[in-house]
């Protein structure tokens, strides 16, 4: 199976979805999920609730904390995973922390990826250095790790953009996912920098929440990444999320 | 001498944190090089741990507590008389003279207990640093005396609303912070744990207490003592008092964890014990967690122990053997707390009546020519009230 990943920035700026696994139950999840793809959005991000994710606000930190207390695992994520690729092939990435996957095994982990159809992984606590955790499982099975580049990343641009796969998640502005009014940092120089090095597509999260700030952000970027902002749609209307996470992700497309 | 690459003691420590903050741990490891060997940084570290501090702490000789066990010579390192009453003011100090030196003008702490926290908002106090403290919730309230202490130092104390509202969560909320504030800001970790450069920054501030002990006691004894034993939460003072003594293979190093209401419970703080490996707030260590890797809530009566996690150059001496590491109960430390005010009139902190209490079951075990020591890591002012309440007593302050 080709990685799907590139067919979310093929001739269009990408709309990335993120939304916590279980949140409020998993068959909603999935709901949400092919909800949110008809309303536009080019790939999506699925969370592994971590009971301490030291790199999300409070909005995600609170998420996880519904799904892990409705009982979800790791396991009957993939088999939603499993379930959603008989509907849909859009492209799929799954973020979590490090410590459930190393609890879970890396390669039976990388494996269950592979067999039911995750194009690739997000772990926030594993910066470059420490890839070699999981890199050679990445590379037998496919499934691409997505690097994280910071605005204080500034040394560090050219080696982590040389070695992305899939996309690279370029972070927004200083400190932790969470709805912020305005985004300060000098993304323009940033994605310039890594684009002198790689083709590798850029999508920009952390603070994105109103269509102006996708708007200016695309001008210079290959993407967005939205996730707070949805999980607080979730948040509100539980399981009835559905029509307006449809709503939100047409308005943030400009559809 | 315990690394085999950088920043790491066997497979156990790392860097497992976001990419907002490798260059700023970086940054803190090479400032931590140049400075640790400046001859003005560490003059004026020596003289702040000396005239400010209090250094050298006492190697005090436990007669009756001798007499009474009938076995080892059993001595007492007091970093409990240091100033701010605990040996977190060793670590503190280094670290804030570090952000000084690196030209920052803010620093932040998580705290359990309240000493580190104490300890922070002291040296910031005394630098002219800007301050915050992150504590559990929980926390604030069973140490509420603490949390009035560092804001009379002048510091903010945020009470961390969420997870556990315990020292994991204070934890969680000042690495969030410190994302956000790199640029003026470091976060002075309490404890040798974290990303590397932290765990061996803080060992080396902390090394100090077995640089002395071990000096003190040969002066004392003329040989070295059996065994050296401490509490373990994260582990910074358990690892100051074996760090010194690890290449004296003949010395025993016991690190004693929180049992709590007991191991065959879940109420326990005991990493080693009853965690597994596992990789969480920057390093590769073990933890309490359960069959999926989330992070176990824990308990502890002490709220200094009551981390999931234990430092990864503990993990490691662990695994190779040469520290041993064991458990007592609330119970029993509660007991120790009472057995050492009244036999030797020294109140312990709660935390390091733990290591007061593995004393007690094994003194017997050693030779009367033999010595033990006991690092006494805090005074147990701020655990009367609670101790009173375990006891059934309600006293207000």
């Amino acid at each position: 199976m080709k990685n799907r990943i590139q067919n979310a920035f093929d001739n269009k700026k990408a709309f990335i979805a993120f939304l916590s696994a279980g949140d409020p139950d998993l068959s909603s999840t999935e709901n949400f999920i092919l909800e949110m793809e008809k309303a536009g959005a080019d790939l999506i991000e699925i969370g592994i609730p971590f009971s301490d994710p030291i790199a999300d606000g409070k909005v995600i930190q609170e998420a996880n904390i519904r799904a892990l207390n409705g009982g979800v695992t790791v396991d009957k994520i993939f088999n939603m995973v499993q379930n959603l690729r008989t509907k849909t092939q859009i492209p799929l990435v799954f973020l979590t922390y490090l410590n459930p996957v190393f609890h879970y095994g890396y390669e039976k982990f990388f494996n269950m990826c592979k067999k039911s159809g995750i194009d690739g992984v997000i772990i926030p606590d594993m910066p470059f250095e420490e890839q070699n955790e999981i890199k050679e499982y990445s590379e037998k099975t496919g499934v691409k790790i997505i690097h994280f580049i910071a605005p204080t990343s500034g040394g560090r641009i050219e080696k982590i953009a040389q070695d992305a796969k899939g996309f690279i998640y370029v972070v927004s502005s200083m400190g932790v996912t969470g709805v912020r009014s305005k985004v300060t940092t000098d993304l323009p120089s940033i994605i310039n920098e890594i684009k002198k090095v790689t083709n590798t597509p850029c999508a920009v999260g952390f603070g994105i929440n109103t269509p102006e700030q996708v708007r200016e952000i695309e001008k210079t970027a290959d993407g967005v990444i939205v996730g707070s902002a949805i999980v607080k749609i979730i948040e509100e209307y539980g399981k009835d999320a559905a029509p307006h996470l449809a709503e939100y992700v047409k308005l943030m497309k400009g559809n | 001498m315990n690394k085999t690459k950088k920043g790491r003691y066997g497979i156990f420590g790392g860097q497992y944190i976001p990419e907002t903050l490798m260059n700023e741990v970086n940054k803190l490891e090479m400032a931590y090089e140049k400075y640790r060997n400046d001859p003005k940084f560490t003059a004026e570290l020596d003289f702040l741990l000396k005239n400010y501090a209090g250094r050298p702490s006492l190697l005090y000789f436990a007669k009756n507590m001798t007499e009474n066990l009938g076995g080892a010579r059993i001595y007492l390192k007091r970093e409990d008389l240091n100033h701010t009453g605990s040996h977190k003011i060793n670590n503190v100090l280094g670290q804030a003279l570090l952000a000084k030196y690196m030209g920052k003008t803010r620093i932040i702490a998580e705290t359990g207990a309240g000493q580190h926290g104490v300890a922070t908002a002291t040296a910031a106090a005394l630098l002219g640093l800007e301050c915050e403290i992150f504590m559990g919730k929980e926390d604030t309230i069973r140490q509420a005396l603490n949390v009035y202490r560092m804001e009379l130092l002048g510091a903010k104390v945020h009470a961390v609303t969420t997870g556990t509202m315990t020292l994991k969560d204070a934890v969680n909320e000042a690495m969030r912070e410190w994302t956000k504030s790199v640029d003026d800001t470091l976060y002075v970790l309490g404890s040798v744990m974290g990303p590397h450069p932290f765990p061996m920054i803080v060992r080396d501030f902390q090394s100090i207490i077995s640089k002395e002990a071990r000096e003190q006691i040969l002066s004392r004894e003329g040989k070295l003592p059996k065994a050296v034993m401490a509490c373990v939460g994260g582990g910074s003072n358990a690892m100051g008092t074996f760090y010194n003594f690890i290449n004296d293979k003949d010395v025993e190093l016991i690190g004693v964890e929180a049992a709590g209401r007991g191991l065959n419970t879940e109420l326990h703080a005991a990493s080693i014990a009853k965690g597994k490996l596992g990789v969480f707030h920057g390093m590769k260590s073990y933890f309490c967690q359960d069959e999926c890797g989330q992070i176990a809530p824990v308990y502890s009566i002490s709220a200094g122990l009551d981390y999931p996690g234990i430092g990864p150059e503990h993990a490691y001496l662990y695994d190779t053997k040469r520290a041993q590491y064991v458990s007592v109960t609330d119970d029993e430390a509660v007991d120790a707390f009472e057995y050492l005010s009244r036999i030797e009139g020294i109140i312990p902190a709660i935390e390091s009546a733990h290591a007061v209490a593995h004393a007690r079951k094994i003194a017997k075990n050693y030779s009367k020519n033999d010595s033990i020591i006991i690092c006494l890591s805090g005074r147990g002012d701020k655990d009367v009230a609670a101790i009173a309440r375990y006891r059934g007593k309600d006293l207000s302050e």
